[in-house]
């Protein structure tokens, strides 16, 4: 899909720019990725004990796969409300940076705060990666409409995606079964790995996949935590040293 | 009707536990981005973290596993993951070469196992 010239009167007034912003949704393979991630939540949704609603409801208000998905395996694994929030907290930190550094490529000088809340909520790393890909081709009055749309659709996929894999867990044979909790893993994985860039992410996950067994030999219902930040902090730590050393 | 729903403990335990834990960091970014430097050593830390949390989240459903997925013998799991990142890596980092095949070792493995 191209998108028309920035100065293109397919561009007048926000329902159009909501248009091309829907749109986009069809010109990206992560649209699939999304797709397959929340076809194993919603699968892990069904098998972890949870209602369609509650499935449903996830995804909309909470618009996160790692947050979703350390939700529904933490309460599934019988831990405390007060566990499973503070993993899901942690896990919800990259939405920070993520919000911070797409909001300056939306905003105008004239653009209200409350304006933006909804593109805050849409935020998260699909999004963070299409605005850069997208926005410097939409004129700047329209992205707030642009951004509505793309997120409204990436959720659409999701939520679609959610209902679909809470009742594929619940009909099909237990290998398909399988099959469909097994996405979530192998599409977190290369799509993490896909977006690793420097020496710290390389090793922020390649830690973060080894020290997690070791860190569950603790049993301390903290796992995810303990092993996260002890593999983030390392990975942390090696960055900070290369760097001297080139700088040596 | 009832089944879609579900209890309403459970729905007050999404709120609490899932939605607020996770929208407050986005409700902050929006709220006092602007004043802070992409490039600071606080937030590559952070990022780091977060990436380390969601590999610990990848291992948890491997080793682990919720529902059908603990149907599959542990090596199968951990060959389909191995064997996935292989045409991953192979493909120049193809997303879909790497799911496809983590997905087809796991399947083929199950039927020939019986």
């Amino acid at each position: 899909m191209t998108l028309p010239p920035l100065d293109s009167q397919q561009w007048q007034g926000s329902l159009r720019a909501f248009g091309w912003g829907l749109r986009a949704t069809s010109a990206t393979i992560l649209s699939a990725v999304l797709f397959v991630t929340f076809i194993g939540i919603g699968a892990l949704a069904h098998d972890s004990g949870f209602s369609m609603l509650w499935a449903i409801l996830s995804t909309v208000l909470v618009w996160a796969g790692p947050a979703q998905i350390i939700l529904v395996s933490t309460l599934g694994s019988g831990v405390t409300i007060v566990q499973a929030a503070i993993a899901v907290t942690m896990s919800a930190i990259r939405l920070f940076p993520m919000v911070v550094a797409v909001l300056p490529l939306i905003r105008t000088p004239e653009t209200k705060r409350r304006d933006l809340v909804l593109v805050a909520h849409f935020t998260a790393v699909t999004l963070w990666v299409e605005c850069y890909r997208f926005l410097p081709h939409v004129p700047r009055e329209g992205r707030i409409a642009f951004v509505h749309g793309l997120g409204s659709g990436l959720v659409l996929i999701g939520l679609v995606a959610t209902i679909i894999g809470y009742l594929l867990a619940a009909n099909l044979s237990q290998t398909f079964g399988a099959a469909v909790l097994l996405l979530t893993p192998l599409a977190f994985l290369f799509s993490t790995a896909r977006n690793s860039k420097g020496i710290a992410d390389v090793l922020s996950l390649g830690l973060g996949l080894v020290l997690y067994p070791v860190a569950a030999l603790l049993d301390s219902g903290v796992d995810i935590l303990v092993s996260g930040v002890a593999a983030g902090t390392i990975a942390f730590g090696v960055h900070k040293w290369r760097e001297r050393q080139e700088l040596a | 009707m009832s089944d879609f729903i579900g209890n309403w403990h459970a729905l007050i335990v999404l709120l609490v536990a899932g939605v607020i834990p996770n929208q407050i960091w986005r409700m902050l970014g929006l709220w006092l981005g602007g004043g802070l430097d992409e490039g600071s050593d606080l937030l590559m830390w952070v990022k780091a973290v977060a990436t380390a949390i969601l590999a610990g989240v990848i291992a948890q459903i491997i080793v682990q596993p919720p529902g059908a997925l603990a149907s599959v013998p542990w090596f199968l799991r951990y060959g389909a993951l191995a064997a996935g990142f292989a045409a991953f890596m192979v493909t120049r980092r193809s997303i879909f070469a790497g799911v496809v095949c983590g997905e087809l070792v796991m399947l083929a493995g199950k039927w020939w196992l019986g």
